[in-house]
């Protein structure tokens, strides 16, 4: 059964987990599970990628019993392309962690907590119902809680404070449109909820629990004017958490966005649409507005993962195929280019014990290398040819000058030119501007080379988007299109289950 | 606090507790209980024991660590799902033994599913135990 291999995402981090749980003094061999582990990630999405050429759509009934009633695990090719996205951000991550976390937080359950994070991020690309949607997300918030904290400083637990109590608010919300949903529909599995929807004219019933899934996946996606959480505590994280959460936490909920709005409410949403367009628009802009503002790097990142989810969110209120697919490619580019940031903002972070600007300088001098890793992402979010993120906003753009939007239109192109010119504030900042010796020595970090292959590594995959942007485009366009005719998804869903019925009754 | 009643009552009730508990687990696949419930019911055992007899007395019965036994549970649950993988089937699908009767215990229904609640079992009991060890620990000190 090739189904099984959905299972996979799900069960390799739980077990390089539970291994690391026993071994908790043996960070030595943690690093190799979790390197292990990250590779096996990769491997098995790489695997879910192809499969997902070959049939379009996969469905695993797991425990084999079918899908209005039991759990089903589904892959497309937007699941796919998460999928293949995160593991590679996973990857780096672990391989950065290697040198950079200290053994004693490895002996606090850093490497299995990352796992049960991944775990909680793969289950929600993966799952096909609704209430085991929010189950992952719970999964992947407790872990991300207490990856939140490990190190204890002051500031990490101020910030996991507020992270922890907006982001239950938000699964409150996100609870109470499942309930809605289930009391109206009776029933938790997506393709079914779409079936009922669809059939439903309540248009009270339907506008409520857009609502509420509006608000919720806001929140966990940070969107205007839900994102106030993101910037009070990104900056505290340490390199590699901050990266994984730049690059994977908030595109969970863009995710399930595309998922349920796409799949639920399709043409009902209109309405929606426009205001989802709005606040795509708001958070785009007060975003980079947010960056320009600050002169700590780690705080100029956190806003822009800000502006950069305003594009994507832009691109899916849309609601054309070809500005779903920009949607798509724009996430995959975002998540690679955002935690390849984050990375090497921590680098450069350690060399002078501090993350505040005014405080570096001519580190070009000394690291020539580091300042090309920089570049690579910092123009490609940027926007500037031929990068990846050219390509992306490119898509993003045209989009919405193809839907009329031309409004939208222009509010990306004048985003874009402030990205670049934070870009540029921390390159210059960083880089070129003569270091000021006055104010006191602060202690300066040593710097690992694992550190470097772990952003190489996500700095060769954004070049790699670069020039070959034509076979991402390929699979965002048929991800597009199977989430704009959504009858696909659903007859292969639930047909799944009679299938197994009558398998069962012949038996 | 030291209370003799507390003791004394409890040296009789953590073993039925703990037996208790392993009969709800059991009976949890057709009736009320299973897994969750039997692991709280094991991890009352030992609260219990905790608070008359102290916290390390406690963890000294349970002979193992309650990080120990989340880990175990988890492996356990991970492991029941795998034979369906052998026979083809989709993951976690449930694979019985022939049914068979024991004195006592009437007929014995044994699958991957009854696997798979031993580990939740452990998992629950693991956790709250090391939560109720870690607020007893504060309280003395």
């Amino acid at each position: 059964m090739t189904e099984n291999l959905l299972i996979l995402p799900i069960l390799i981090p739980l077990a390089c987990a539970v291994f690391c749980i026993f071994l908790r003094n043996q960070s030595r061999v943690q690093n190799g599970i979790a390197i292990l582990g990250g590779g096996g990630l990769c491997l098995a999405a790489a695997l879910i990628v192809k499969a997902v050429i070959d049939r379009q759509i996969l469905v695993l009934d797991v425990g084999a019993w079918g899908a209005p009633w039991g759990i089903v695990l589904v892959a497309d090719y937007l699941t796919a392309a998460m999928l293949a996205v995160s593991s590679v951000v996973a990857l780096a991550s672990v391989i950065y962690a290697i040198h950079t976390i200290s053994d004693t937080e490895k002996k606090l359950y850093y490497v299995p907590l990352i796992n049960f994070l991944m775990m909680g991020v793969n289950g929600a690309f993966l799952t096909g119902d609704l209430f085991n949607l929010y189950v992952w997300f719970e999964v992947m918030l407790i872990a991300s809680f207490v990856l939140m904290i490990l190190q204890g400083k002051r500031s990490q637990l101020e910030a996991g404070f507020k992270y922890v109590t907006i982001n239950i608010f938000s699964s409150f919300i996100f609870l109470a449109g499942i309930g809605i949903l289930y009391g109206k529909t009776g029933t938790l599995n997506m393709a079914h909820i779409a079936v009922a929807i669809e059939q439903s004219e309540n248009a009270e019933f339907i506008n409520s629990t857009i609502v509420l899934l509006l608000v919720a996946f806001g929140i966990k996606s940070a969107i205007f004017p839900l994102f106030f959480w993101l910037p009070a505590s990104y900056h505290t994280l340490p390199g590699p958490v901050a990266a994984l959460f730049a690059g994977l936490l908030t595109k969970v909920g863009v995710y399930s966005f595309m998922r349920t709005f796409t799949l639920f409410f399709g043409d009902k949403v209109e309405f929606f649409a426009s205001l989802l367009l709005i606040l795509g628009i708001l958070t785009m802009v007060t975003g980079v507005f947010g960056a320009a503002s600050k002169y700590d790097s780690n705080k100029i990142l956190s806003f822009h993962i800000i502006s950069q989810i305003g594009y994507i969110v832009v691109a899916m209120a849309l609601f054309t195929e070809f500005a779903l697919a920009a949607a798509l490619f724009y996430t995959v580019h975002h998540i690679l280019v955002k935690s390849n940031l984050f990375l090497v903002a921590d680098i450069f972070n350690r060399r002078f014990g501090t993350s505040d600007l005014k405080k570096m300088g001519s580190l070009y001098k000394t690291a020539p290398f580091l300042a090309l890793l920089f570049a690579i992402p910092a123009m490609s979010l940027g926007g500037i040819p031929p990068f990846s993120g050219f390509w992306a906003k490119l898509t993003v753009i045209w989009a919405a000058v193809e839907a009329e939007q031309l409004f939208a239109a222009v509010c990306a192109v004048l985003v874009g030119i402030l990205t670049l010119y934070s870009m540029v504030k921390i390159w210059a900042e960083v880089f070129w501007k003569a270091k000021e010796d006055s104010g006191p020595s602060i202690q300066s970090q040593k710097t690992h080379l694992t550190q470097y292959v772990a952003s190489i590594i996500l700095a060769l995959s954004t070049l790699w988007i670069s020039f070959h942007p034509q076979p991402l485009f390929d699979f965002s366009n048929q991800a597009a299109k199977q989430l704009s005719e959504p009858s696909k998804y659903i007859e292969t869903v639930l047909d799944q289950s009679t299938k197994e019925d009558r398998h069962e009754t012949h038996d | 606090m030291k209370s003799i009643i507390l003791t004394q009552t409890t040296k009789f009730l953590t073993p039925a507790f703990v037996i208790l508990s392993l009969f709800i687990t059991y009976r949890g696949h057709n009736l009320p209980g299973g897994g969750f419930i039997g692991g709280l019911m094991l991890s009352t055992a030992f609260a219990l024991l905790a608070v008359s007899d102290g916290v390390e007395k406690a963890r000294h019965a349970l002979r193992v660590s309650p990080e120990f036994l989340i880990a175990a549970g988890l492996c356990i649950a991970l492991i029941s799902g795998l034979p369906a993988l052998l026979g083809d089937d989709a993951f976690m699908k449930s694979l019985w033994l022939p049914e068979f009767s024991l004195p006592l215990l009437g007929k014995i229904h044994l699958g991957t599913p009854i696997v798979f609640d031993i580990g939740v079992f452990m998992t629950v009991a693991g956790f709250t135990l090391k939560v109720f060890f870690s607020l007893c620990r504060e309280e003395e000190n």
